[in-house]
């Protein structure tokens, strides 16, 4: 880490902690039912979101998923108009019509999380390659799930910007489980990474808990698509601590699909931990800087709710807005 | 008779068929662990050959069920929420609903598939469409919504033992529906409706989670003396023509409710029968209750002013009635 300047350093955990923070609230607030809807967070797979989105600049695009709330905080989401959105209220990014599963905010490149698995691939393709035909240099970084890796658009996608060498980044965030599905069960590799070979591009596994780690990949990636090299695949190896959507518990009632000792077992890999330790063993960074960050980042959450929780509802009469240009 | 829920009648549907005929089997996206409770139990008591958990993989296992039913087998696939067909559409629209005609009457497509449809609060545009209008111009599907535990037990089995494609569409907000179901072998075919509840002044003709709705409010209208015939459907491929238009011949008045778009979906389709059918009989025009042609929204408030609801529908009988 020695190379890396301490405010990226910093920023990288600042990530982090602003993504563990508000989904582990947003966690408590959808148990309560003050958040409606399905919500799934993913806590414990902050380092992917963090590394990859740290390797992009503002004008880069990303798309996300269904567990998107990390990817959006990441490209610069804005924790107040995030969780306005999640409470179906007017001042959040979508106006309340889209919630957890479809925040979009164009003007930070985020193209939108998605409530169908996969459909981010095509899309993120898409974007690399309005990036070719309007001549920029922009980067498309798309992330999904293991899961998603069996879709067809996954195939058709890495094909397509295969052959037309198109600037796009797939980040494969392999946390073990599609729902309550072990990804071996229904996977016909182990590493998704080993599937960029059927494409001709370069597929490589990351640890996907180590922030560092994930940068340095991402960044190597951005880089070769910026100068025409085509597409990467890069498989972060990760977990999700928490059920697959929050409040499973209610309806899967005691079926367990995995052993808690399995979830123990993850938690001491947590990323935000393995940050600390590596930051202040390499003396550059003290644990009071740490700690400024997350008091920090808990004001800002608290803001975010009390703004969410102000805001006014959109009129029924906004139904009919925003379906034509 | 034992008090059931729907999802329970489904589960006891997809049990009995499964132990009636050993080519019957149960495949889709976590089905052995059965996120709703449907499939609940099936593996334990049939096995990994017959209760299968598939990749997340619409186009490809919708696609596997058509070549294990043109194969002879009997699959029962499940696709989660009714929108990720949208994932699937060749395979569902232009080869199981096709294949047997194309092929001279040769092929035989004994599928089953059973999804979950409808708003239900919150869970926005991707997770809350009402699908089967779409799938009502395609010929060779054969569409089932069941309104409730009895009928969902019964029209299950039934297309089950169906030698065509059909789509059994499952409201989400109706899991914990609870109704009494006739004990021992209960079918309900194909095709033919159902009158909920007997009237004079105006029919309605409810679909899917809109009965109970329709049911509500017309208990509520009686109090105003105005009497309502509820008419149900229950499948809408093949349509019970005769059961709508006779009680149409009776009250001659008519409102038609769907959680569909307005556009082009079932609604539109029986609003359009009976007012050629039954021309003679209206006394005045037939009205539809459907939701706004827009996406369904996230935030409550405006999936509530998007989706057919009891308010909506009340409005139009007392338009019709004109009290
Ligand atoms: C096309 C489609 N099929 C199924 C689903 C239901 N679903 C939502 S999330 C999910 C699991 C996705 O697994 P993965 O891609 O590994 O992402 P993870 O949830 O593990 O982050 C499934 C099956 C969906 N939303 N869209």
């Amino acid at each position: 880490m020695e190379d890396l300047n301490k405010e990226l350093l910093l920023d990288l955990y600042h990530t982090m902690v602003r993504i563990r923070m508000f989904e582990e609230r947003v966690r408590d607030l959808a148990l309560k039912n003050e958040i409606p809807g399905f919500v799934h967070v993913s806590i414990g797979e902050e380092a992917s979101a963090t590394g990859v989105c740290a390797a992009l600049r503002h004008t880069d695009f990303i798309t996300s998923t269904h567990r998107g709330h990390g990817h959006l905080i990441a490209k610069g989401g804005k924790l107040d108009r995030m969780m306005a959105e999640l409470y179906g209220k007017r001042t959040g990014y979508c106006k309340g019509k889209g919630g957890s599963m479809h925040i979009v905010d164009f003007a930070l490149g985020i193209l939108g999380a998605n409530g169908i698995v996969g459909a981010g691939l095509p899309i993120a393709t898409g974007s690399a390659l309005a990036a070719v035909v309007a001549g920029r240099d922009a980067v498309t970084a798309c992330f999904f799930g293991d899961g998603a890796s069996n879709e067809g658009t996954f195939h058709e996608s890495l094909n397509l910007a295969a052959v037309w060498k198109l600037p796009v980044i797939f980040v494969c965030e392999n946390n073990g489980f599609g729902e309550f599905t072990p990804a071996q069960t229904v996977t016909s590799v182990r590493d998704i990474a080993t599937r960029a070979q059927a494409y001709g591009i370069p597929g490589l596994v990351v640890n996907g808990n180590d922030v560092i780690e994930v940068y340095r990949y991402a960044s190597e990636a951005a880089a070769r698509a910026r100068a025409g090299g085509g597409p990467t695949l890069l498989e972060c190896k990760t977990y999700r601590w928490e059920g697959h959507v929050v409040g499973e518990q209610a309806f899967l009632g005691a079926a367990a699909y995995r052993e808690q000792a399995e979830i123990e077992e993850w938690k001491k890999r947590c990323p935000l931990i393995r940050f600390q330790q590596y930051a202040i063993a390499s003396g550059r960074i003290s644990a009071a800087e740490l700690k400024k960050i997350e008091d920090e980042t808990l004001a800002e959450l608290d803001a975010a709710v009390a703004f969410a929780r102000e805001s006014p509802l959109p009129d029924p009469a906004e139904v009919t807005e925003d379906l034509y240009a | 008779m034992a008090i059931t829920t729907f999802v329970q009648a489904i589960n006891q549907a997809l049990t009995e068929e499964m132990e009636r005929d050993p080519l019957t089997f149960v495949m889709g996206e976590d089905v052995v662990l059965s996120v709703f409770g449907a499939t609940k139990g099936l593996y334990e008591k049939f096995g990994p050959t017959r209760v299968r958990n598939t990749p997340i993989a619409e186009a490809g296992f919708v696609g596997a069920a058509v070549g294990a039913a043109m194969a002879g087998t009997r699959p029962i696939c499940e696709v989660e929420f009714a929108s990720f067909f949208y994932c699937a559409f060749d395979q569902v629209c232009n080869q199981a609903a096709k294949l047997r005609y194309m092929s001279g009457g040769q092929a035989k497509m004994a599928i089953t598939f059973r999804t979950v449809y409808g708003a239900m609060g919150g869970a926005a545009a991707q997770h809350s469409e009402t699908v089967y209008g779409q799938f009502l111009s395609v010929p060779g599907l054969k569409i089932v919504v069941p309104s409730g535990p009895a009928d969902m037990k019964g029209l299950l089995k039934s297309a089950i033992r169906d030698d065509n494609p059909v789509i059994v569409f499952e409201h989400g907000g109706l899991g914990r529906a609870r109704e009494e179901i006739p004990a021992g072998e209960y079918l309900v075919p194909l095709g033919k409706a159902a009158v909920k509840r007997p009237g004079e002044d105006v029919t309605v003709v409810a679909i899917g989670a809109m009965v109970p709705k329709a049911l509500k409010v017309a208990e509520k209208l009686a109090a105003d003396k105005i009497s309502v015939e509820v008419v149900d459907p229950r499948t809408l491929i093949p349509l019970d023509e005769e059961t709508i238009l006779s009680s149409v011949a009776k009250t001659n008045r008519a409102v038609v409710v769907d959680e569909g778009h307005l556009r082009g979906g079932a609604a539109a389709d029986i609003a359009a029968l009976i007012g050629e059918k039954g021309f003679d009989f209206l006394d005045g025009p037939v009205t539809r209750v459907a939701s706004l042609d827009v996406p369904i929204p996230f935030s409550p408030p405006l999936e509530k002013a998007t989706v057919a609801d009891e308010a909506r529908i009340e409005a139009a009988i007392r338009g019709l009635v004109g009290r």
